[in-house]
Parts: structure tokens; C-alpha cells; sequence
């Protein structure tokens, strides 16, 4: 206040503030309030309302609480122009006024506030006066009672000692009476039967009996209670031992032995024994209900049996036991655990006969739903024991169940696979018996297909059952990793189309290889079969399994392309077969037709031979029965007409040309030189070449086996001229029927033209026949 | 002379001998006139190298009849003898007849086979379904049928091949008809084993290991070539699956029996390393330093330590179908065969091969 006043003294001078005092109001309140916050020491609320930046050090500032006056009029007066300086008088005389106002405001507006403040003072002064007085009376009116009550006290001291002493006798004798009655008291206990009462009774007196046995009396009591103790003990085991009562009695009877002092290792070892007499009745009867002849109850009932009597009578037996053996410490638990295992043990092997009876039997749920109740049943004597190893040992049975399962299921697809065989064997065979057409081969590549691929779901569906989240075993690990992964996916999915690529290989290698074995139809079937699953059938199966059963185990998987292709290998080889025995048949029956025939004293030919014709028909036959299951596939070239074209060339030009000087014998070495060069010209024909899948391919693979056949067999015989042109004819007749099947007709071409030419070799009088004449046998023919 | 390999093989009306000189890989020919008929097998006496028989195809107005016959050939063309100057264009040496191995009871005849190792006096020849022993008399000028047997069974059984083992003093022949190879007793004429269904189909060829009594090779129409062990008969040892077609011929080398040669009808001969169930111990060490500067390596031909039975090398020199293969007698790294065109070519064994072996 000093220092406010101070200030207008000092900047005192003319103008007024051009501002209004309506704006300037808030401001200078608050400056009137910092003052007085600051003359009151509460720094602050000041601090919170200075503009940021400023020191309040600093001297300079008006408002602060170093202000110096000579400091700030130096610092003006050197700063500041003239002008600035008659501002800022100006300013500083318009503030003062505004603060002197501020003041005599506030002491108007407050001087009626003290003048009622001081009047309550004065009243208070009088008020405080009277009531020190009546203070004053109170505190002798105290010290008169407190006086009194001393007295008071002092009386009835003498009486109250008495009181106490009476009542600990009355409390000695009522203990000394409760002892002296306690034999009678036991015997009766004993004679109703009360067995907790009298241990209870026993245990108190107990203590005290012990500490007063030097007296005679407490001593005869003693003795009397020990007798008494001791045939209670004795009710106590024979009670015990006979064992028929249940569980919880005798674990009742365990403990009042237990409290009457016995020793605590027999007791256990008793109990265990009892307990096993018990379970052992249990799995007793659980091996009747296996017994081989009587119809045994269903799995699900079996495990259900098992799981109330044994597992729940071990249940009992085990939380009994650590209830009242927990003093026995590790010894004891290791005790009961041997006892788990032993009995848990047996009561596994008897469950797994039961579970080995099931695996034959196709029905997943119930095997699975027995399962889980098998599974959560152990889990509460798992939990308490975990030292036996039960759960573990329960899940291990689970997993090899389930494992056998998978092993069954691969079976039953394998079984299906063959079964699916011998129907279309059995179709295969059936029409042709009847004479029916051919038999539709595509309708019994979609059979077998669809049966396989439905037998592949139900599989999947009922190991599926396994894996489902309600089942209590489908969150142990093997069941979330290993189960899905290598059981299902690589064990059964993958295995089983392994075993059917194998089982189609087998049909490739079988010993009769004169083609009696196997249908060819068959072969030719089962290798679509493949090449379908190679395209389709693999890829859509595994997804189909990755999606079932959500593998998260990251051991690897065979890729489905390494199945693809094992796949098509086994389809490559089965058609391959296919096309050897078919080559096989057709070769058969033009080796027998050459070696059996006496081609030098034969006719001159009228006719093309049968046996061609048969060729024809059955190549034809073949080709039937291919275009069923396989694309066409591609030819070279070639226009319609062809095969008359090239059969002028090759009558006129190479028959004249080429084994003419054959017969000459002046010159044999024109003959070779001439076959040599027209084999530089012409491509090496390998005979059993690999086949692709499509008609054409195979169709060229029979007929390059047969030709090739053809040929050899005409190398080993000797030609009359007639047998030259009998051979003429029926290549010819070849010729004009099998170009259309091949995918290069140059390859028949070549091949019968070696044919002839070969014939023409082994001919000592080598007259071929007229072109003309062997197209107009074999026109008519 | 040891580099001298001779060759004798048979076109219609001809014998070809041909001389190989390895030294300065020459090749010289004589030509004997067989005027008799049309040669379907021949074989030579393993006693007296001027003397061979042959199965000839008689002519006759309407059949045709396989006849067997013995021959000796003109001094100076004995293979070994002095070096002719012969060449295509002199006249051609007419073979002297010793005698014929009189068939008119027995059919045609397949193919003749001299003892081995004998003094050549022994001859066995299959006739159709017959197998006749002959003795050759009087250095060979007549032939006396000791004794004989015949096949017994359905249809017309027809020998389509026989040899006769190096091993039991000469006692054992082997032969194969359709898809049976049996195993025949030559002092009792009697079978003393059967392979049925031995291959799928025909049995082309049938050969002996040199050098392991109880091993047969076989090869046919199935083209395959199946290993035997005559004691067991009810399975192959080993089975190839190289050719593409009928393998006519199967040739164990003379010296080295895991060089087993075989000639087929898809133009290839192929050369097999059959170490496995060869003679020779498996595994015996090679100073790969020896063998890294060989010229002329095949790819097929290198084998691997440790052995396995492998392709050494496939010979596609012939354009149609091979009928013959056989090992040279002089020389063991050499062979030769023959194909249809009338195409004979003549190898050798790949030196890094021959000298691992070797070494």
C-alpha cells in the first residue's frame, strides 16, 4: 500500500486516460487484489496472473514486488523520448487516480462490515466472562464424585477376589468331575456307537491325564480311559477292516484312528489295501461285462461303467487319502501315486481290450463320444495325482485309438478302392457275356470316381468327429497338430491315394503278362482315373482336408504337387500297359497268322486274310473304347485321300525300286545300299515309346507293336510268290484301315512298306502283284 | 595272333570270315560258298578252328526244311592262319562237307551247339521239339546220334534256342522253347530243371556265366533280360528292362562276366555292367588319376565306386533290327554284331571302363 501510494507522488501530472473507466474496471481490480495478495504474502495467485516473461525481480516493473522508482524514472527518462515519456506521465497520473478512487470505494463499501464487527467483539468479551464462571463450578462439582467413587471401590474389592477364586474351583471341578465320569462316559460312547464323541472326549482328557498321572486317582482313570481307548480302537479297525460300509465311512473310521494316536504309516497302508479290494471288485466287474461271450455292452456304456465305479471310487479313495495322510508328506503321495498307477494301469488294459473289440466296427461317434467320457472322467483323479500319470496315460490311450482309427479308416478306403474294382471288373465282364455293346466305360469311370471320392468324405467326416471342439481331448496338442496334419492329412488322405496309385501299379507288374490278368478296359479306366486326380481330384480332396481340419502343425506335408505327379506317373504306366497288352493281343494273333501258315505252297490271293480283318476290327474296337475316356489328341496333317496317294508311291516307285535288284543276285548290295539310304531318310521308329493321353497316341502304340510284331515274324519265314502277294494284299488292306487311327500315317507307311520289302527278301521268286489287282482285293474284300 | 579277332557270320549262301586286325584296325574278308541252302545259325568247333556246323534251310518244291550239317573250311582260311591277301574279288572257297546230322525223324533244326571245351567230338542239336546228342566220329566225317530226348506236352513244342554250360565237365545244357527255359542232364538226357513262364513271351537266346556255374542269362520277346540262379528258378535274380523291343541275343563277356552284351530288334546293342552278380569281388580300389586322361569316355560308360549295375554305353550304329551280338574269343574287349541290313559293326569295350576293371 505504501508503495501504491507512493506512486502517484512521484508521476504526478495533467491528462486523462482515453480510455473509459468501464473497460479499464477488471483490470485495475485485479491490480488492486494483486496488491493486496502481495502485501498478504500470497505470491501465488500473483504469479498465476502476471503475463508470462516478465521477472518479478526485476525493479522496473510497476507492478512487481522489487519496484524501485528511481530505477524505473532512470530507465524512462534514458529510454524513452520525450513524447513517450509524457505518454506514459499521462498514463501513470490516470492510473493513480483510478486507484485512489479503487480505495475510498472499498472503504465505503466495507466501514459498516467493521463497525458490526467490532460491536460482536465487544459482545463476545461479556459472554466469555460468564461462562468461565460456571466452569469453575463444574470442576469442583467433579472432583466430589470422583472422591465418592474411590470410596465405593475400595468397599467392594474384598468381595469381588472372593468371587473369582469361587468361580475357578467351580470351573476345576467341573474338568475334575468330567475326568472321573470319562470312563463311563467312553463306554457308553463306545456301546452307542458315538465313535467321534469318544475320541473327541479322549482327545481333551488326553493332555491332562498325561500331566497328573503321578496322582493315583488320574492314573486309575487313566488306565481306565486307556482300556476303554483301546477297545475303541479296536471296534475302530474291525469296523474298518470289514470294509463294508463305503468309502466315506472308512475314511471316517481312518480318521478317528488317526486322532487316537495310531500310527499314521500302517493306517495308510491299510487303507490302501481296503481301497484296492474295492476297485479291484470294480474292475472285476468291468472284465466280466468284457467277457467273451456274453453280448457286450456298448462301448459308451462301458466307459460309462468304468468311469462311475473305478475312476469315481479312485476319485474318492484318492482325496480321502491326501486328506487325511497330507502329514505323510512326499513319502506318503508317492505311496498313493504307486497305488494310481498300478491300479489306473490295469483298469487302461481293460479299457483297451474294450476299445480293441470296437476298432472293427465302423461307427465313429459313439467310439469317440465313449472316448471323450473316458478322457474327462480321468481328468479329476489326473488333477489330483499327477503324479500316477493318469491323464497323461488317458490321453495316450486316446491318441493311439485314435491313431488305430486312422489306420482303420485307410483299410476300409483301401477295401472300397478294391471293392469298386471288382464291380467294374464284374461290369466289365457281365455285357460281354450278354453280348451287349461294349460297356458304358465313362458311366464307370464316374461311379468309380464318385464312390471313391464319397467313401474319402465319409472318412474325413467320421475321423472329423475326432478334432470336434465339444470333445474333451480335441484341444491336446496331438489332436491339434500332429492328428490333423500326419494322421489325417498324410496318413489317410495321402496315404490312401499313394495306396491306390500303387495298387493301379500293381496291375502294370502283375506276372501275367500275356494280358490274361488284367482287363485291358480296366487298365485303361484306372489310368483316367489317375490322370483325373492328377488334373482335379488331388488338389480339391486337400483343400477339402486342409479346410476339415485346420492344420497348425508346421511339420511338413507331401505337396500336392509331388502327388500330382505320382499320380500321372501311375496313370503314364497304366496306359502304357495298356498299350502293350492290347499291342500284345493284336501282335498275338498276326504272329500266330504268319508263323502258322505254309506261305510257300500258298494260293494266289483272292482275298485279304481273316486275320486282317479281325486287326482292323479290333484296332477299331480299341479305338471305341479309348475315345470313351481319352481326347482325340492330335495328328499331323493330312489330307483326306492320303492313304491311296501314298500307297501308288509306294507300290509303283519302291516296290520296283527297291527289291527288284534283290533278286538279282549279281548285285546284293544294292539292296542294302538302297533300305540304308531310305532309312537315312526316314526317322528311327521306336517301337514302345512313351504314350501321351490322348487317343491317337495310344491307338499309334498298338499298331506300332503289332506292325513292328508283323515284321519280325515275316523275317523268320520263307515266301513262295504267292505268299510275297498274299502279304501284298493284306498290307495293303492294313494300310488303307489303320492310317486313320495313328497320328502320323507316314509310320503305318513306313512300317508296311518294311513289311513287304522284308517279305520280298525272304522270297526266292519274288513276282509282287499288280497294284491295280491288290486294290481291287482288297476293295472287295 | 593275339590282336587278330575273327568273325564269322552268315548271309544267305555266303559264310563271311572276317579278320580284324586291332593294331592297325584293318578289316579283311574272305568269302566260303555254303551252296546248300540259306544259313540260319552257325557255330564253330571249340576244338579244331577249321571246323564249323551250320543250320541250313533245305529248298524243297513245297516245304521248307532246316537241315544241320558239319563243314570244314579251306586251310588257308583258318582263322589264325598264315595273312591272306584275299580280298572281295577273288573267287570265292567252297566249304568241304564233313557230314550231315541226319534229321528226317526229328523236324527242323534250331540250332546246333558243340561241347564246350571238348575235343569237339560232341555235338547237341535241337530239333523241333527233340534234343539229340551227337557223337562225331572219324575226325568228324559221321555223325552218330548217341542219344536223345523230346519235349512232352500240348501243342507243337518247338526249341527256339540252347547252350551248353562251360561248368560241370560239360554235362549240362540248357534250352529254351516259347517261354520255358529247361535245363537238360546230357548223360542221362533227362531235365534237371524248368523255368516256366521264364519271360512274358518268347525266349530268344539263352547264355551261360563263364565264370559262375549256376548263372543263366535269357532274353526274349518281352525285352527283357533276365539273370538266373539255376538253383532257384522260382524268381530272376535280376531283370533289365532297356530295350524297346524283342532282344534276339544275350552274350556274356568270356573273361569278365559283369559285361553282359545284348543285341535287339530296336537297332540298339547295349553293353551292361552286371556287377552285382558278377564274379568279380565288388568294390576293388581305382586310382582315379589313371583314368582321367582316357580318350573317348562315353557318358554312360563311366561306373561309379561303389559299383552299380549300370549301361556302360548303347550302340545305335545300326539302322534296323540287330540279330546277332557276340564277344570276340581273341580278345576280350571286343564284340561285335550284326543286324538285318547286313550291317556288322565291331566294338570296343570303353578303355576307362576296360581299365577299371583292369586295374
Amino acid at each position: 500500500m505504501a508503495a501504491a501510494a507512493a506512486g502517484p507522488g512521484t508521476g504526478s501530472g495533467p491528462g486523462d486516460s482515453p480510455e473509459g473507466p468501464e473497460a479499464e474496471a477488471p483490470e485495475r481490480r485485479r491490480k488492486a487484489h494483486g496488491m493486496l495478495k502481495l502485501y498478504y504474502g500470497l505470491s501465488e495467485g500473483e504469479t498465476a496472473g502476471r503475463p508470462p516473461g516478465s521477472d518479478p525481480l526485476d525493479p522496473t516493473d510497476l507492478n512487481g514486488a522489487h519496484f524501485d522508482p528511481e530505477v524505473y524514472l532512470d530507465k524512462l527518462r534514458r529510454e524513452c523520448p520525450l513524447a513517450q515519456l509524457m505518454d506514459s506521465e499521462t498514463d501513470m497520473v490516470r492510473q493513480i487516480r483510478a486507484l485512489d478512487s479503487d480505495m475510498q470505494t472499498l472503504v465505503y463499501e466495507n466501514y459498516n462490515k467493521f463497525i458490526s464487527a467490532t460491536d460482536t467483539i465487544r459482545k463476545m468479551k461479556n459472554d466469555f466472562r460468564k461462562m468461565e464462571d460456571e466452569m469453575d463450578r463444574l470442576a469442583t462439582n467433579m472432583a466430589v464424585i470422583t472422591d465418592f467413587s474411590a470410596r465405593i471401590s475400595a468397599t467392594l474389592q474384598d468381595r469381588h477376589e472372593r468371587i473369582t477364586k469361587l468361580a475357578g474351583v467351580h470351573a476345576l471341578l467341573r474338568k475334575l468331575q468330567f475326568l472321573f465320569e470319562l470312563p463311563s462316559r467312553l463306554t457308553k460312547c463306545v456301546e452307542l456307537g458315538a465313535y467321534g464323541q469318544a475320541v473327541r472326549y479322549q482327545g481333551r482328557a488326553r493332555a491332562v491325564l498325561q500331566q497328573y498321572q503321578h496322582l493315583p486317582s488320574f492314573r486309575a482313570i487313566q488306565d481306565d480311559c486307556q482300556v476303554i481307548t483301546a477297545r475303541l480302537a479296536q471296534q475302530l479297525r474291525q469296523r474298518f477292516r470289514e470294509g463294508g460300509s463305503g468309502a466315506p465311512e472308512q475314511a471316517e473310521c481312518v480318521e478317528l484312528l488317526l486322532a487316537l494316536g495310531e500310527p499314521a504309516e500302517e493306517l495308510c497302508d491299510e487303507f490302501l489295501a481296503h481301497a484296492r479290494g474295492r476297485l479291484e471288485a470294480e474292475l472285476q466287474s468291468l472284465e466280466a461285462e468284457l467277457g467273451p461271450s456274453p453280448p457286450a455292452p456298448d462301448v459308451l456304456e462301458f466307459t460309462d461303467l468304468g468311469g462311475s465305479g473305478f475312476v469315481g471310487g479312485l476319485c474318492q479313495v484318492a482325496s480321502a487319502y491326501q486328506e487325511l495322510f497330507a502329514a505323510q508328506g512326499p513319502a506318503g503321495a508317492e505311496k498313493l501315486a504307486a497305488f494310481a498307477r498300478e491300479l489306473g494301469g490295469r483298469y487302461f488294459a481293460l479299457v483297451e481290450r474294450r476299445l480293441a473289440q470296437e476298432q472293427g466296427s465302423g461307427d465313429n461317434s459313439l467310439l469317440v463320444r465313449a472316448l471323450d467320457r473316458f478322457h474327462r472322467r480321468l481328468r479329476a483323479p489326473g488333477a489330483l495325482l499327477a503324479a500316477a500319470g493318469l491323464a497323461e496315460a488317458a490321453t495316450e490311450i486316446v491318441e493311439r485309438v485314435a491313431r488305430e482309427r486312422l489306420g482303420h479308416h485307410l483299410q476300409g478306403l483301401r477295401a472300397a478302392f478294391l471293392g469298386c474294382l471288382t464291380d467294374v471288373r464284374q461290369a466289365l465282364a457281365a455285357p460281354r457275356l450278354a453280348g451287349k455293346e461294349g460297356p458304358g466305360l465313362a458311366e464307370l469311370l464316374a461311379n468309380v470316381a464318385s464312390s471313391i471320392l464319397s467313401h474319402i468324405k465319409a472318412s474325413l467326416a467320421a475321423v472329423h468327429l475326432f478334432t470336434a471342439k465339444e470333445v474333451s481331448f480335441s484341444n491336446k496338442p496331438y489332436f491339434r497338430g500332429e492328428f490333423c496334419s500326419q494322421g489325417v492329412r498324410e496318413g489317410l488322405i495321402v496315404g490312401f491315394i499313394r495306396s491306390m496309385c500303387q495298387t493301379a501299379q500293381s496291375f502294370c507288374d502283375s506276372p501275367g503278362e500275356k494280358g490274361g490278368a488284367t482287363p485291358p478296359a480296366l487298365l485303361l479306366l484306372l489310368s483316367r482315373l489317375c490322370l483325373d486326380y492328377e488334373t482335379a481330384t488331388i488338389s480339391y480332396i486337400l483343400t477339402l482336408t486342409d479346410e476339415q481340419f485346420l492344420v497348425q502343425d508346421q511339420s511338413p506335408v507331401t505337396p500336392v504337387s509331388t502327388l500330382c505327379a505320382e499320380a500321372r506317373e501311375t496313370a503314364r504306366r497304366l496306359l502304357t500297359h495298356y498299350v502293350k497288352v492290347q499291342g500284345l493281343v493284336i501282335s498275338q494273333m498276326l504272329r500266330k497268322s504268319v508263323e502258322t501258315r505254309d506261305w510257300l505252297s500258298t494260293l494266289e490271293p483272292r482275298n485279304v486274310r481273316a486275320v486282317m480283318k479281325r486287326v482292323v476290327e479290333d484296332t477299331t474296337a480299341i479305338d471305341v473304347q479309348v475315345g470313351l475316356l481319352y481326347e482325340e489328341g492330335v495328328r499331323k496333317a493330312q489330307s483326306s485321300d492320303s492313304s491311296k496317294r501314298t500307297f501308288s508311291v509306294y507300290s509303283s516307285s519302291r516296290q520296283q525300286g527297291r527289291y527288284a535288284p534283290s533278286y538279282t543276285p549279281s548285285a546284293p548290295m544294292d539292296t542294302n545300299l538302297l533300305s540304308n539310304i531310305q532309312k537315312l531318310f526316314s526317322e528311327r521308329i521306336d517301337v514302345f515309346s512313351p504314350v501321351e493321353f490322348n487317343k491317337v497316341s495310344v491307338l499309334t502304340g498298338i499298331i506300332k507293336i503289332s506292325l513292328k510284331t508283323l515284321l519280325e515274324c515275316v523275317r523268320l519265314r520263307t515266301f513262295g510268290r504267292f505268299g510275297l502277294q498274299q502279304v501284298q494284299v493284306d498290307c495293303h488292306f492294313l494300310q488303307l484301315y489303320l492310317w486313320r487311327f495313328v497320328a502320323d500315317e507316314e509310320l503305318v507307311h513306313l512300317l508296311l512298306d518294311e513289311v513287304v520289302a522284308s517279305a520280298a527278301l525272304r522270297c526266292p521268286d519274288p513276282v509282287p502283284m499288280e497294284p491295280s489287282v491288290v486294290e481291287v482285293i482288297c476293295e472287295r474284300g | 595272333m593275339e590282336d587278330d579277332a575273327p568273325v564269322i557270320y552268315g548271309l544267305e549262301f555266303q559264310i563271311h570270315i572276317v579278320d580284324f586286325d586291332d593294331e592297325n584296325n584293318i578289316i579283311s574278308k574272305n568269302v566260303l560258298l555254303h551252296q546248300v541252302g540259306e544259313i540260319w545259325h552257325i557255330s564253330t568247333s571249340p576244338a579244331d578252328k577249321g571246323v564249323l556246323a551250320t543250320c541250313y534251310n533245305k529248298p524243297s518244291d513245297s516245304k521248307v526244311l532246316t537241315c544241320a550239317a558239319v563243314w570244314r573250311m579251306p586251310k588257308e582260311l583258318e582263322p589264325g592262319g598264315h595273312e591272306s591277301p584275299d580280298d572281295s574279288t577273288s573267287p570265292a572257297h567252297t566249304l568241304e562237307l564233313l557230314c550231315h546230322l541226319d534229321n528226317t525223324a526229328h523236324g527242323s533244326m534250331a540250332c546246333v551247339a558243340w561241347e564246350p571245351a571238348g575235343d569237339g567230338k560232341k555235338v547237341i542239336s535241337l530239333a523241333d521239339s527233340h534234343i539229340l546228342l551227337w557223337d562225331l566220329q572219324e575226325s568228324s566225317s559221321q555223325a552218330v546220334l548217341a542219344s536223345s530226348a523230346s519235349l512232352e506236352g500240348k501243342g507243337q513244342l518247338k526249341f527256339t534256342s540252347g547252350r551248353w554250360s562251360p561248368h560241370h565237365t560239360g554235362t549240362q545244357v540248357a534250352t529254351a522253347n516259347d517261354t520255358t527255359i529247361r535245363g537238360w542232364d546230357t548223360r542221362s538226357m533227362s531235365q534237371i530243371y524248368c523255368i516256366e513262364n521264364a519271360h512274358g513271351q518268347l525266349v530268344r537266346d539263352l547264355d551261360f556265366n563263364p565264370n559262375k556255374q549256376y548263372y543263366l542269362a535269357s532274353c526274349g520277346d518281352d525285352c527283357k533280360v533276365k539273370f538266373w540262379d539255376t538253383r532257384n528258378v522260382a524268381e530272376p535274380v535280376k531283370t533289365l528292362e532297356q530295350h524297346s523291343h524283342w532282344v534276339w541275343n544275350v552274350r556274356y563277356n568270356h573273361s569278365h562276366d559283369q559285361l553282359v552284351l545284348t543285341g535287339s530288334s530296336d537297332s540298339r546293342v547295349i553293353l551292361s555292367n552286371m556287377v552285382s552278380i558278377s564274379s568279380e569281388p565288388f568294390g576293388h580300389l581305382v586310382d582315379d588319376d589313371d583314368l582321367s586322361d582316357q580318350e573317348e569316355r562315353r557318358p554312360e560308360g563311366k561306373s561309379q565306386e561303389p559299383p552299380q549295375d549300370s549301361v556302360i554305353a548303347t550302340y545305335e550304329e545300326h539302322e534296323d533290327s540287330v540279330y546277332a551280338v557276340d564277344w570276340s574269343s581273341a580278345d576280350p574287349w571286343l564284340f561285335a554284331s550284326l543286324s538285318y541290313d547286313g550291317r556288322l559293326v565291331i566294338n570296343r569295350v570303353p578303355r576307362a571302363l576296360k581299365y577299371h576293371i583292369l586295374l
